[in-house]
């Protein structure tokens, strides 16, 4: 049976379970991203808003698992990027068309990461942690300073755009956010990033620009925050500081990629897509204990599922199909 | 006198608070390795237990330390028995384990702040506590007072850990836990009390934040980030670098009040932002 071999990597994940069905696999992406790309046409309303909460959530948690997973460093910052691009949106609505508003935002979340990377992708493990859990409150507080002086005012109005426009804009996004995922992951910055992960002096040690791989991985990621920013902004009406950066939005992606496994670039798409709907479940029909619940789930998740979904899947189907095999 | 009165005695007044509210998450990232997000809930929970206390049978704030600090005690104990153990003993190395315990964390804030909403509703609470200026200085009486209970509780938390055979078991266990282990610590137990006198701590500046501030069971999150810049100001795991840092901060926080008060928040992170630079191991971190 040699289409079920698994290839083990070195970080214990499985790369490539059925790897001479490549091609099924590439079908079955086209067939999912055919029916994605359908949606807005055969449903109105909630579902397509629903899916796009999802997809935002996709982008969120693949973008921050493309650098976070590899090397180690746990990036909080999600939130300050991706508030950066949603409150682009609001001061540029109205002034330049929509696709330039999204390219902007993306353009500001890099240039921003770019800065924030090189200055503190020097600091070390929980450092930076901590270091990025701040910055989502220090541009929080700088963009109210900010308005309080130059506009006296505290928020701002958009003009909305309609559901399909939004979905279609962020469907793009996510095929992006994949594709650089998916580039990324098999070439020399993959491979860098990897040995910076495992051992960062080693990795410089051996040609690598580890400072540059690093600030350069973390900007382009941001630029698919900030654009996902961007676009949530212009299905809300009202849009001040508080709303725009909003921590969950740093934690909730890593929650995500973490509950749907982060061996395959698949997981997070699964935690993402999974999380939005329990969380929606949730909310619906337990408003009071709605975020209650989301803590417990993401405690026994964090417990329980120390691999995700992917990796409780790997795990069972390794119990179904390794049983002949001795360990490898 | 002017800049005497108006800066310095008030910056070491919040000062002290500001240590008081960093101590405990120093104590729970440097001995059990819980970057503890959920930190500032628990002093929510000191701050509303010691308002509910007041309410129903009319307990002196001052006196419901004796409630609030062994009841965080026994919670923190009880969560790093159970989850954090747990976490810990899956976990392949230390790196990991403090990326999950912060995750947990965070979920942990998610449902204690939603009980205390449940029970306490979300609106503003005040108490009224000694709150009259002592001598011609302007000074209220109640921060004066929770700046020596502060005082009480560091000196006596020093002692603790310098004399006594947990303390020094407590000091063993945050050079090297393994080793603590092999020379009979019973390693699991003394990370479990660190938890809960981190937690404990988080409860005393609850209960006399409640006297000095209003308090809405949303309030955990922002005690939880200056605890983590005063923190790392100080020197991760450092107790005496925790209290410094709170009163450089409380310090920080008066001068730029006097300025500019919209600015505070923002001073903060620059002091963070340089200080992480410049010296990320704290002012008093051993590299």
């Amino acid at each position: 049976m040699k289409t079920a071999m698994t290839i083990k990597n070195k970080t214990g994940g499985v790369r490539g379970v059925l790897t001479s069905n490549k091609l099924a696999s590439l079908v079955l992406l086209l067939v999912i991203f055919v029916v994605l790309g359908l949606v807005p046409t055969m449903t109105k309303g909630y579902a397509v808003t629903l899916i796009t909460d999802m997809l935002r959530y996709i982008v969120l948690a693949v973008a921050w698992m493309i650098f976070s997973a590899p090397t180690g460093y746990m990036s909080l910052a999600t939130a300050a990027f991706y508030g950066l691009g949603f409150y682009m949106a609001a001061v540029f609505n109205g002034r330049v068309p929509f696709p330039v508003i999204v390219m902007l935002a993306g353009v500001i979340a890099f240039i921003v990461a770019l800065g924030v990377g090189g200055l503190t992708l020097r600091l070390k493990g929980v450092y930076f942690a901590i270091f990025t859990f701040a910055l989502v409150l220090l541009v929080q507080n700088v963009v109210l300073e900010v308005e309080r002086v130059v506009t006296h005012t505290r928020g701002r109005f958009v003009q909305t755009m309609s559901p399909s426009t939004t979905y279609y804009a962020m469907f793009l996004v996510v095929v992006l956010t994949l594709a650089a995922g998916f580039l990324i992951r098999r070439s020399r910055y993959g491979l860098a990033l990897q040995s910076i992960g495992e051992y960062e002096e080693a990795a410089a040690h051996s040609g690598i620009n580890v400072v540059w791989t690093k600030v350069l991985t973390f900007a382009v990621t941001a630029v698919f925050m900030g654009m996902a920013g961007a676009i949530v902004a212009t299905q809300r009406t009202y849009i001040d500081p508080y709303i725009a950066f909003d921590l969950n939005q740093s934690f909730l992606p890593v929650v995500m990629a973490m509950f749907g496994g982060m061996g395959l670039l698949v997981g997070p798409v699964i935690g993402a897509a999974v999380f939005t709907e329990i969380q929606e479940q949730l909310q619906t029909r337990f408003p009071q204990l709605f975020l209650l619940i989301v803590g417990l789930v993401l405690i026994l998740a964090i417990t329980f599922m120390p691999n995700g979904i992917l990796g409780l899947a790997q795990y069972v189907w390794r119990k179904i199909r390794g049983g002949r095999r001795a360990p490898t | 006198m002017g800049i005497f009165t108006d800066i310095i005695i008030p910056g070491l007044l919040l000062g002290g608070i500001f240590a008081l509210v960093s101590v405990g998450l120093s104590l729970q990232y440097g001995v059990a390795r819980v970057l503890n997000v959920a930190h500032g809930e628990f002093i929510m929970v000191g701050a509303f237990v010691t308002f509910w206390l007041l309410g129903s049978v009319n307990l002196n704030p001052l006196v419901s330390i004796v409630v609030t600090a062994p009841l965080c005690f026994v919670l923190g104990w009880l969560l790093h028995s159970t989850l954090f153990r747990r976490l810990m003993d899956k976990s392949p190395s230390l790196e990991i384990f403090e990326g999950k315990s912060m995750l947990a964390s965070f979920g942990l804030l998610y449902v204690v702040q939603n009980i205390a909403r449940m029970i306490w509703g979300s609106s503003n609470q005040t108490i009224e506590f000694l709150n009259r200026s002592v001598t011609s200085a302007q000074i209220p009486l109640n921060r004066l007072v929770a700046l020596a209970v502060v005082i009480v509780i560091g000196v006596g938390f020093y002692f603790f850990l310098a004399r006594t055979r947990l303390g020094k078991a407590i000091r063993a266990s945050a050079q090297d836990p393994t080793t603590a282990g092999l020379m009979g610590v019973n390693i699991h137990n003394v990370l479990a009390i660190c938890f809960g006198f981190g937690l404990a701590m988080a409860g005393i500046a609850g209960t006399l934040l409640s006297t000095l501030f209003t308090i809405q069971t949303s309030m955990g999150l922002q005690y939880t980030v200056i605890a983590m810049i005063v923190v790392v100001l100080g020197g991760l795991g450092s107790m005496s670098g925790a209290m410094l840092g709170g009163v450089i901060l409380g310090l920080v926080s008066a001068v730029v009040t006097y300025f500019q008060p919209t600015w505070t928040m923002i001073a903060y992170y620059v002091i963070f932002v340089v200080l992480l630079l410049a010296r990320p191991k704290g002012i008093l971190g051993k590299a």
